[in-house]
């Protein structure tokens, strides 16, 4: 079995690049579901306040942004952050085209798309929080920014983190999409401490990796196959490690 | 706004509906048939076909769509001479197929683990009571199980049909011609790729609002009392 020696470490075998490449992915994906978080609480906060145009256009984020294939927002923010970025840079006297860092795309276009479902689980979460509780903390004397972190954000979290681990799994498997706009992570040569110098690095997203090692090789078929594996292996310890915070979480909470 | 480009615009990405359209249908169809099949394996008493089932639905939802896609249209490529061999390379030498593949066993998985819940959700006294008066088997399945689980798998069911919709861009990166990948083609063409954007989100959207409806008029159909008529779009989150 020639192709197996493609998949051992070192400099004739991909699996080192591979393992990096899906450290990238995870990266990607933790970036992309962090500014999630943010759009999200920003949504959930929107469609539950009291203002009809707040409303109104939390109700249009997450409407078109689960409405519209996400690769369609990716080319979106691929071209059209380069296009507003050059503008910008335009503005300044500088007449050349500015590319957005890729990851900064790829985080950005999969966050808000990742923003929208994570609205829709923090608003199911808020509202599952016993109106009694809300008002007992009012009637403490709570101001609204220690009733928001003493007896919200944990109830928000508690009651959303089974929402949530869904979300993540989707985020994981969105994160492959950035392979289309060729995601390329460059570290340049830095000299540490005037030690000793680490080499420039390039990253590659995983299934983009596998790309190239397909092409390189010849065999797309033990390569794809073996990015498919790095992702089943990444959402498998997902999903492990979401059972057991949701374990953690209800302790001491009673089910009916 | 240019209004003119747009309609331009929009001109040049409608020749790319029936495309998306076609593959949508064609897939869920299919899916549909082999999610049922798998459904059922997966409560199977005979427990090899089972693991077979809940194996199959494991990785094809553990893994994203797109290597599924890459690898059934480049990766399959590698057993050239093999599938000449079987007169089968027609096949997977066609972007059109092995989208349509790897969509229909995509949507296979998810609609698997619908289908398994709708049936699961079924009330084990019903079941009870049909064979106490002597209800076996097809009819069991026809008046008592089928409808009581239709009931329960159409609202999740609803939600796969919008990503199925939304899951055909994916053909784009596979040279397929759709609306996703004539909006990237015009895109780099024009780098005006908010305008663009604008018009291929709207078509999505119109698309997926017409679904809505369908599935909403469906759901109140065959489920009066658990329908929730909401105007929004109901995306699953179990993706």
């Amino acid at each position: 079995m020639q192709s197996l020696s493609l998949l051992t470490w070192g400099t004739s075998g991909w699996l080192d690049e591979l393992t990096f490449a899906a450290g990238l992915t995870f990266l990607i994906a933790l970036a992309g579901f962090a500014l999630g978080a943010l759009f999200g609480a920003l949504a959930a906060t929107a469609k539950l306040s009291r203002s009809r145009f707040a409303r109104g256009a939390a109700d249009v984020y997450t409407t078109v942004l689960r409405g519209i294939p996400d690769l369609l927002v990716i080319y979106l923010f691929y071209f059209g952050g380069s296009a507003a970025l050059s503008s910008i840079a335009g503005l300044f006297g500088y007449t050349g085209f500015v590319g957005m860092p890729a990851f900064v795309t790829a985080a950005l276009a999969i966050g808000i798309v990742n923003g929208a479902y994570q609205a829709e689980v923090l608003r199911g979460a808020y509202l599952a929080i016993p109106k009694g509780e809300l008002e007992a903390a009012k009637a403490c004397g709570m101001s609204d920014w220690i009733r928001l972190r003493r007896i919200i954000v944990p109830q928000v979290l508690r009651f959303a983190l089974p929402g949530l681990g869904n979300v993540w799994q989707l985020v994981l498997k969105e994160s492959a999409l950035v392979a289309v706009i060729g995601l390329t992570v460059h570290l340049p040569a830095i000299d540490v401490f005037q030690l000793f110098t680490l080499p420039e690095v390039r990253f590659n997203d995983l299934l983009r990796q596998a790309h190239v090692a397909a092409g390189s090789t010849r065999l797309p078929f033990i390569f794809y196959l073996t990015a498919g594996a790095f992702y089943l292996l990444l959402t498998t310890l997902s999903y492990a490690f979401f059972q057991r915070a949701e374990k953690r979480a209800l302790v001491g909470l009673r089910r009916a | 706004m240019d209004v003119a480009f747009l309609r331009e615009t929009f001109l040049r990405l409608l020749p790319g509906v029936p495309l998306t359209l076609q593959l949508a249908f064609l897939s869920v169809s299919i899916g549909l048939f082999f999610a049922l099949l798998l459904g059922f394996a997966m409560r199977a008493r005979f427990a090899p076909l089972a693991w077979l089932a809940h194996g199959y639905v494991f990785v094809f939802r553990g893994t994203p769509l797109l290597v599924q896609v890459f690898l059934i249209y480049y990766g399959l490529g590698q057993f050239r001479p093999f599938l000449q061999e079987l007169d089968l390379w027609w096949f997977f030498r066609s972007p059109w197929y092995c989208v349509l593949l790897a969509l229909a066993m995509n949507t296979a998985a998810y609609g698997a683990e619908i289908v398994r819940g709708g049936l699961q959700s079924v009330p084990a006294p019903q079941v009870e009571a049909a064979r106490a008066f002597g209800m076996s088997g097809f009819t069991l399945y026809r008046r008592i199980i089928g409808p009581l689980a239709l009931r329960q798998a159409l609202p999740a069911y609803g939600n796969e049909l919008i990503l199925m919709v939304k899951a055909t861009a994916l053909a784009s990166t596979v040279t397929l011609m759709e609306i996703t990948g004539i909006a990237h083609k015009l895109i780099s063409e024009t780098f005006r790729a908010v305008e663009i954007f604008l018009v291929a989100g709207s078509i999505y959207l119109f698309l997926n609002f017409l679904l809505t409806r369908l599935i909403a008029w469906g759901e109140r159909k065959i489920a009066p009392d658990l329908a929730l008529d909401k105007p929004e779009l109901k995306t699953a989150l179990v993706h």
